[in-house]
């Protein structure tokens, strides 16, 4: 099961934090600052799984991975393989890159509930349920046409109802 | 910036955005949030709001929240979205209580309701939107409530609503197995789905399932086992193929149940072989997730009952991963290699350089890793090595909570594999000393009786000098600054205990000593306590042996002190300490007999010496005593205890709450350990036997006897026979790196390609002569040095050849070590083992070299047209992206990032000479000339790439 996913600046801001077991607000921010610690001492082309036992616990792993100016964190426990989710965060960072065309840093802060569609989208409740980016796409850019339709026509109730025989 | 996509920003949330990113402190940052947070309440509140704009609001406040500030003035708003009907503002609701409530808070009635009537909704994404909150929202008790909802989800049409139904039940099933435990049968049912991608999230609850009960879901292994076959013969539609492989993440979790499945049962493994087997042929090891898949392949053959073809293919992919220049691929291979060992402990021979490189990467995740290896294959010859590398390490770090862990790996070791007492004693020390603090109180205590009890064979002789060298060590240790407690408690106790045992030492040297201790950790009572204790010890001994007892001054005003100490347990021990030393020699004796703390105390619970007091009192008119039974019908206030056991009888007042029910072993607990002393809580083993014969010599206490036994489970029980070589172990100063090993090393380049010799100049050889010592004392003294088999593949060829060479004297080596003293051995073993390293090691690093300075970035590689371009070209346009980005900051750690590599090839012209020098000093002339022109060829300067190999050069 996943634990938790963030995403964070290199210079230690949380861009994105989901916890898929519910933790206080300063627990988690307590975590994020334990992430980032570790993060920014790693050297370049080390590996990109880190020990994070310390930080969360009894079997917790860490993948993570260095785009541009963000981290991209995964944390799970031993019922997934690491390899498969540093590929989980390939697919998330693809789609993001489709739905932004040329994700950029200021896409993750501006579209903020878009990025956690597309994550809702990939992980459920902790487990991983879709890992093909082009149906990611596929249900978010439907979520997005829906929601831009009812958003131009809220004042008439029950709008949502005519489009699910689409 | 890319596309909105449809998602409505405002000014004031860009400005903000901007504002927290230019922050120059964090209390820049608090002062624009709180700022923020007065705005949002004051505008969330007015009546009226667009919706567009209350969701713009709720977002921030989830921002906000996200930055680590209290937005739950606004929780109750999100709640109300959830109720709106417009889809937009709906999702924005639930994304914002999914994220600020958790399961049991107020609020979640409030919306229970809402999501029963969205789950039936007839949009599905509406539906979607409430399965979402399901998970995180519903406790225990308000399962019931939407259980029927999500029972009838599960024959959705949608594929997309199964699928979230299925983890919503699963989700259930995590937090409370018996609410839905009689649903448990529609997981079963939906691994027919017609849509394999149901199937495949249907199998994240089964593996679950499976993990808890494994003998439920026998009949399932044919089914698991047909399912893989499909779809690594590809039957699955292409849309789930994922970098070309076929759904490989369904792939992943079969795999993973299967090995649940198999573990040791023969008959269920016996189907799977041919499928994993089939899977480890056609995997494509050059993908990421390919190699993923045979990662998980590896971890079931180790898991299911072992095959033995299926367990050389897994060392075949094993000992890809190993030579793989990746770091997250050694990483994999490290891991798979622990898991591998378990059945065929000899493949780990093999890869012994591999796992030594590892241990010297400086990636501390790797390094850890094989640290983990190394404690799974630690053996009594090895111990030596392998907990030496560890304290090492251990020293090394400041993450406590690993070097806790690694403290107590290396005393469970220790006590295992321990060759002999005397470096038992001495690895303590240095973990006590390193890591003192950190460690469990009971090692103290296992090193105290250790060196109490001695060998425990009848070897008094060796026991005694076990006990002179702790003594000796100890005196040397007390010089350093600080050390933790539970060392000094220890040290002072040995110090006590056998300070002037050997009459080496003293009486008043060990006494000063103490009084040092006592002096300088003068606010650490137990420390102090133990330096008491001792102190009286060794004026008993004195006195006993019928010497002049003369208390140093220091030691009369530590006495002086403590007699006033606020601590009453001081000053007892102090009280004891004056009149011990106030009694005759026969009585000391008596009260302090010498060395012996192992011996049992006899202890008369009935305590019958004391009749004839007792009779002579009675005789004089006292009352006789009456027993606790007896007493039943008084108030008896002090004995709460009791209490239960005479309800029926008794009268008074409860004083206590009810109780839950207590095992018998409560009664045996010694109702008080009249001598014991905060100190030591638990009653351990050495402590109450000191304090009873030191306060009470002849009142015995009410403690139970069974009490004073020693306690001997958890002590090490196996003392391996000195098996090990010392001198290997860390003479890394021998000067037995002989000619022998060179030319040898030299003969084998030659062997190794062209691309490779460029390398092999001397700090290379120096660093293989490290750990090829390093490697023949971890792997060396196996029991079996069987030779490896050789590896298919080419790369290996070369040195497989000079592997198979070296292992044959080896081999003779080890007959002849059997018979052999130890003394004469290690230099053998050194010269014998030489060759084995010094090829393959010149094999790896010039790859590993080059790979480091060509690969300086992931942008780097993919550049380089490695496989992986194909795939990264979105990390390119992030890459772009930012560069052209609004953030300054951003755009010059990016710029340093990519000119990081010319800036350390800049220094060329200073390290040079340094690569020219090194490259004459190798052993033939016309090869070192042809490295250096390579080398120039290049055009590059590894040293800054890779200080540790050439540290030695540059000194």
């Amino acid at each position: 099961m996943i634990k938790a996913v963030m995403v964070m600046n290199t210079q230690g801001k949380s861009r994105l934090a989901k916890f898929y077991e519910y933790l206080s607000v300063e627990k988690q921010q307590e975590l994020i600052r334990g992430v980032f610690s570790v993060l920014c001492s790693r050297a370049e082309n080390v590996s990109n799984f880190i020990d994070a036992e310390s930080i969360f616990g009894l079997d917790s792993h860490l993948v993570y991975k260095h785009f541009a100016t963000l981290y991209f964190v995964f944390v799970f426990d031993s019922s997934e393989n690491e390899l498969a989710v540093l590929d989980l965060i390939q697919v998330f960072v693809e789609t993001l890159d489709k739905c932004f065309q040329n994700v950029c840093e200021l896409d993750i802060v501006f579209n903020y509930s878009k990025i956690h569609t597309i994550l809702d989208e990939m992980v459920f409740g902790g487990q991983v349920v879709e890992t093909s980016s082009s149906e990611i796409m596929k249900a978010v850019e439907e979520i997005s046409k829906l929601e831009a339709a009812s958003n131009a026509i809220s004042l008439i109730p029950k709008s949502a109802s005519g489009w699910r025989s689409r | 910036m890319g596309s909105q996509g449809g998602f409505y920003q405002s000014k004031e949330f860009l400005d903000l955005v901007k504002s927290i990113g230019e922050a120059r402190s964090k209390a820049e940052e608090d002062r624009i949030v709180l700022n923020e947070i007065e705005t949002l309440k004051r505008r969330i509140s007015e009546p009226d709001i667009p919706k567009r704009k209350m969701k713009e609001y709720i977002i921030r406040l989830v921002y906000i929240e996200m930055l680590g500030h209290d937005a739950s003035f606004g929780y109750i708003h999100a709640v109300k979205m959830t109720h709106d009907d417009s889809l937009l503002v709906k999702r924005t609701g639930y994304l914002a209580v999914t994220l600020f409530l958790n399961e049991d808070h107020d609020l979640i009635i409030l919306i229970v309701n809402t999501i029963q009537k969205d789950l039936k909704s007839d949009n599905y994404l509406v539906v979607c939107a409430a399965l979402n909150a399901v998970c995180k929202l519903i406790n225990e008790e308000t399962i019931p409530a939407v259980l029927p909802q999500v029972m009838e989800l599960l024959a959705h049409p949608k594929e997309a609503v199964r699928k979230k139904a299925i983890m919503a039940l699963h989700r259930f099933y995590q937090k409370s197995p018996s609410s839905v435990s009689h649903l448990v049968s529609n997981f079963r049912k939906r691994l027919c789905d017609n849509d394999p991608g149901v199937m495949g999230a249907t199998l994240c609850p089964l593996f679950e399932l499976i993990a808890r009960d494994v003998n439920s879901y026998k009949d399932l292994v044919i089914s698991f086992v047909s399912i893989l076959k499909q779809v690594a013969e590809r039957r699955l539609s292409k849309a789930y193929d994922y970098h070309q492989m076929p759904a490989p993440f369904i792939q992943i979790k079969l795999l993973k149940i299967l090995a649940l499945l198999g573990s040791g049962d023969k008959q269920a493994s016996e189907n799977m072989y041919t499928v994993v087997g089939d899977i480890f042929r056609k995997c494509d090891s050059s993908s990421n997730i390919g190699n993923a898949v045979l990662y998980e392949c590896i971890c079931c053959v180790s898991s299911i009952y072992p095959n033995p073809k299926l367990l050389e293919s897994a060392a075949d992919v094993i000992s890809r991963f190993l030579k793989s220049d990746s770091h997250n691929l050694k990483y994999m291979g490290i891991d798979a290699l622990g898991r591998l060992i378990k059945i065929s402990p000899e493949i780990a021979e093999q890869h012994q350089l591999a796992v030594i490189d590892c241990l010297e990467d400086p990636d501390d995740t790797l390094k850890r890793k094989t640290f983990e290896l190394l404690y799974k294959m630690t053996k009594s010859t090895n111990v030596e090595v392998i907990v030496d590398r560890m304290i090492d390490y251990m020293i090394s770090i400041n993450d406590n909570h690993y070097k806790t862990e690694i403290a107590s790996r290396c005393v469970e070791l220790a006590e295992q594999f321990a060759p002999s007492n005397q470096w038992f004693i001495q690895t303590m020390n240095r973990v006590f000393e390193h890591a003192g603090d950190l460690v469990n109180i009971k090692v103290a205590h296992n090193l105290m009786r250790l060196i109490a009890e001695g060998f425990g064979e009848d070897d008094d002789n060796a026991d005694t000098k076990l006990r002179s060298s702790a003594v000796e060590s100890y005196l040397r240790i007390l010089g350093e600054p600080k050390l933790p407690s539970v060392f000094l408690q220890v040290i002072c106790w040995v110090l006590g205990e056998y300070g002037t045992a050997d009459g080496m030492f003293s009486a008043s040297d060990i006494t000063g000593k103490l009084c040092d201790v006592a002096e300088a950790y003068s606010n650490d009572e137990t420390v102090k306590a133990y330096a008491t204790t001792a102190l009286m010890k060794i004026y008993a001994f004195e006195i006993a042996a019928r010497r002049k007892v003369d208390m140093l001054p220091e030691c009369q005003s530590l006495m002086e002190e403590l007699l006033a100490s606020h601590s009453t347990d001081l000053q007892q021990r102090a009280y004891e300490l004056q009149a011990v030393i106030g009694l005759d020699a026969h009585a000391v004796a008596c009260i302090m007999p010498s060395d012996a703390s192992c011996e049992d105390i006899e202890v008369d619970r009935d305590l019958s010496f004391l009749n004839d007091y007792i009779q002579e009192a009675i005789e004089k008119g006292a009352q006789p005593y009456i027993p606790e039974s007896e007493r039943s019908g008084m108030l008896n206030i002090s004995n709460f205890r009791n209490q239960d056991h005479h309800e029926a009888s008794s009268h008074g007042l409860r004083f206590e709450a009810y109780e839950l029910p207590k095992p018998a072993v409560q009664s045996r607990i010694p109702q008080t350990l009249i001598a014991s002393t905060e100190i030591v809580p638990v009653p351990e083993p050495m402590y109450p036997r000191e304090s009873y014969q030191t306060t009470m010599p002849s009142i015995p206490s009410d403690a139970g006897s069974a009490e004073l036994k020693l306690r001997l489970e958890g002590v090490q029980k196996k003392w391996g026979r000195s098996t090990y070589t010392p001198a290997t172990s860390t003479s890394n100063s021998t000067s037995q790196k002989t000619v022998n090993g060179t030319s040898q090393g030299d003969g084998a380049s030659t062997v190794s390609s062209m691309r490779e010799t460029y390398d092999s100049r001397k700090p290379q050889v120096e660093v293989s002569h490290e750990k090829q010592k390093l490697a023949a004392s971890l792997f060396g003294g196996s029991s079996k040095t069987e030779k490896s088999p050789a590896t298919g593949h080419k790369a290996a060829k070369a040195s497989s050849h000079v592997v198979e060479k070296s292992h044959v004297p080896k081999s003779s080596l080890e007959v002849a070590s059997e018979k052999a003293t130890p003394a004469q051995q290690p230099p053998d073993l050194l010269d014998l083992g030489e060759p084995t390293a010094t090829s393959t090691a010149l094999q790896l690093d010039p790859f590993k070299q080059l790979e480091g300075l060509l690969d300086a970035t992931e942008v780097a590689s993919a550049v380089n047209g490695a496989p992986a371009a194909s795939r990264s070209p979105d990390i390119m346009a992030l890459y772009a992206d930012t560069a052209a980005g609004i953030h300054n900051k951003n755009d010059a750690d990016l710029l340093s990032g990519l000119s990081n590599p010319s800036v350390t090839n800049m220094p060329g012209t200073t390290a040079m000479p340094q690569v020219t020098q090194s490259s004459s000093k190798g052993p033939n002339p016309k090869d070192s000339l042809e490295k250096d022109a390579l080398v120039r060829q290049m055009g590059v300067n590894p040293s800054s790439q890779n200080p540790n190999l050439f540290k030695d050069l540059l000194g």
